[in-house]
């Protein structure tokens, strides 16, 4: 089922959160939808759903129109909104049959049982929401939100706040829903799109920055290979300018530089030799290509958290 | 629909909501209508309840927004109404659903109550000297006084994340709507010209004509109005106003 965006705008008074935007996602992919803080994720997400409308735009699922057959809409997607909102004084189970309860559901505790055990919450099935930890509380938001199978995912932030070894849990299941649904997560965290999306939206005060495969972003931005070098002591910057293929030379601490060059040229024996002939002590030398945390501060701009 | 209502029902009685309306406004009742002397049934030379029927509203002013004041203040302020308005279900089938479980706790609270009303048949001389007609008219007056008191609450509970605010909110409303126009009348602007007219707006005027026994289908159209305009603002707030 295929989700299609067409020249989404949201004005809020004066602001534009989102600018049209314009993107598509099909069965089967993941869509990974990166952006700093306040970037306008969330409000796309939003009107995803269906739960904010659009200022200008329009929003298809499967065929249907987002703000034209809502009910419908509702019935195919499945949100995580942003926070993971949850009561806290239900049992998992209990909270799970509530939201069963709202799709026609043939046998509700066969399927509630099955997700519990799908979502990896067997251990503490018999506890109250509010007792768990966030990355069960976590599983619980992922639990609800496909209870009823749903075709198209929306998960608004799913890993924030989780520990390294809850992180890798959550992702591993959002790459299994990926395969048999259309998935799009949004995140800032660079490492959740290499390790899960086929395609990936860069989104920068509500306009769109890139839209395209991981691969294709990687080499398009694949224009340099950087060198790192450290060095115990002094050095002569001017003398490492001078050598063949330097693009330019950044200076990141009073003993590192970075050594940049195009791609597929290894300045590093010309480095050395440079070294060697000033009497500069090398201490570290890294060859690195151009990272997705790189290209997302290229577009955005901005630091990454 | 049904979905929230079951939710909320069971919800009033898990975290003990429920049984401190319930037990509040028994309580309250009980120590007024068989325990103080001034206004004890028992001492009273007729067999009547309508010491009840006075005193309930006052109690219900402060019980029916305890009882609403979470409904929709607690979804906003937990971010859940974001949820819930992304499932397949409208607006007005939350509010409703909602409200419906707010009804059913009132109903609730009003059963026990026919002992009341049993006590006093027996005690009538001779037994079943009552004029049971009014108290049937009365008690459908307190049932519909109580879901106006409620819708009121809903749209208070809409307008807020803070549960605080809600109730207070939903406290001077319902005051207003009770006792408001009935004070209003009193205005010399109004007063012997249109002071009839004035009172006819405010709950207490229909409440107390209910309880006459002969129920008028302008006091039923009446409640039922109100009723309506104020779950079909709250589902207005929650549309236009909480997501845009």
């Amino acid at each position: 089922m295929s989700v299609r965006v067409e020249g989404l705008t949201k004005i809020y008074g004066e602001q534009k959160a989102i600018d049209k935007l314009s993107f598509q996602v099909e069965k089967g992919q993941i869509l990974g939808f990166l952006g700093p803080n306040g970037a306008g994720k969330s409000t796309t997400m939003k009107i995803l759903t269906g739960y904010l409308p659009p200022t200008e735009g329009s929003v298809e699922i499967g065929g249907f129109d987002v703000q034209e057959n809502p009910k419908e809409i509702r019935r195919l997607i499945g949100y995580l909104p942003e926070n993971n909102p949850l009561y806290g004084d239900l049992y998992i189970k209990e909270y799970l049959h509530f939201v069963a309860g709202f799709y026609p559901i043939k046998n509700p505790s066969a399927r509630v049982s099955e997700v519990i055990d799908l979502i990896g919450l067997t251990p503490e099935k018999h506890k109250k929401i509010g007792a768990l930890s966030k990355g069960y509380k976590q599983r619980v938001g992922l639990a609800q939100a496909i209870i009823h199978d749903p075709q198209v995912l929306i998960l608004d932030e799913p890993t924030t706040g989780l520990d390294p070894n809850q992180l890798v849990d959550i992702r591993s299941l959002i790459k299994a829903l990926g395969k048999e649904k259309t998935l799009i997560f949004s995140t800032h965290i660079m490492q959740e799109v290499t390790a899960l999306c086929d395609r990936v939206l860069i989104i920068k005060d509500g306009k769109m920055q890139a839209n395209d495969t991981l691969q294709n972003l990687q080499s398009t931005f694949q224009g340099e290979w950087v060198t790192t070098v450290t060095f115990q002591g002094p050095f002569t910057l001017e003398h490492f300018k001078k050598i063949k293929d330097v693009q330019r030379i950044r200076q990141i601490h009073p003993d590192v530089i970075q050594v940049i060059t195009l791609p597929g040229i290894d300045v590093r024996p010309l480095i050395f030799k440079q070294a060697v002939k000033d009497d500069n002590i090398i201490i570290g030398m890294q060859q690195d290509r151009r990272s997705v945390e790189e290209i997302f501060q290229k577009l955005t701009g901005s630091d990454i958290q | 629909m049904w979905v929230i209502y079951k939710k909320e029902l069971t919800t009033f009685f898990n975290n003990l909501t429920g049984y401190l309306v319930l037990g509040v406004f028994l309580t309250v009742m009980g120590l007024f209508l068989f325990v103080f002397p001034e206004t004890s049934l028992l001492e009273s030379n007729f067999a009547s309840l309508e010491p009840f029927f006075e005193m309930a509203p006052s109690l219900f002013l402060f019980l029916v927004p305890a009882i609403t004041m979470r409904l929709l203040a607690e979804e906003r302020q937990l971010g859940t109404l974001a949820l819930l308005l992304t499932k397949p279900i409208d607006e007005m089938s939350l509010v409703i659903g909602k409200f419906l479980a707010a009804v059913s706790l009132l109903f609730l609270a009003l059963v026990p109550t026919l002992f009341y009303y049993i006590t006093l048949y027996f005690l009538g001389s001779p037994v079943g000297n009552l004029d049971t007609g009014a108290i049937m008219g009365s008690y459908l007056g307190l049932l519909l006084l109580g879901s106006a008191f409620a819708s009121i609450g809903m749209l208070a509970s809409s307008l807020t994340e803070s549960q605080i605010v809600a109730f207070v909110l939903a406290v001077t409303g319902c005051f207003l709507f009770f006792y408001g126009f009935y004070f209003l009348s009193g205005l010399p602007v109004f007063f012997g010209k249109w002071d009839a007219l004035v009172q006819q707006f405010g709950m207490d005027y229909h409440y107390h004509a209910l309880s006459k026994g002969a129920p008028d289908t302008r006091d039923l159209i009446y409640f039922l109005s109100v009723i309506a305009i104020f779950l079909l603002i709250t589902r207005f707030v929650l549309q236009y106003r909480i997501r845009s």
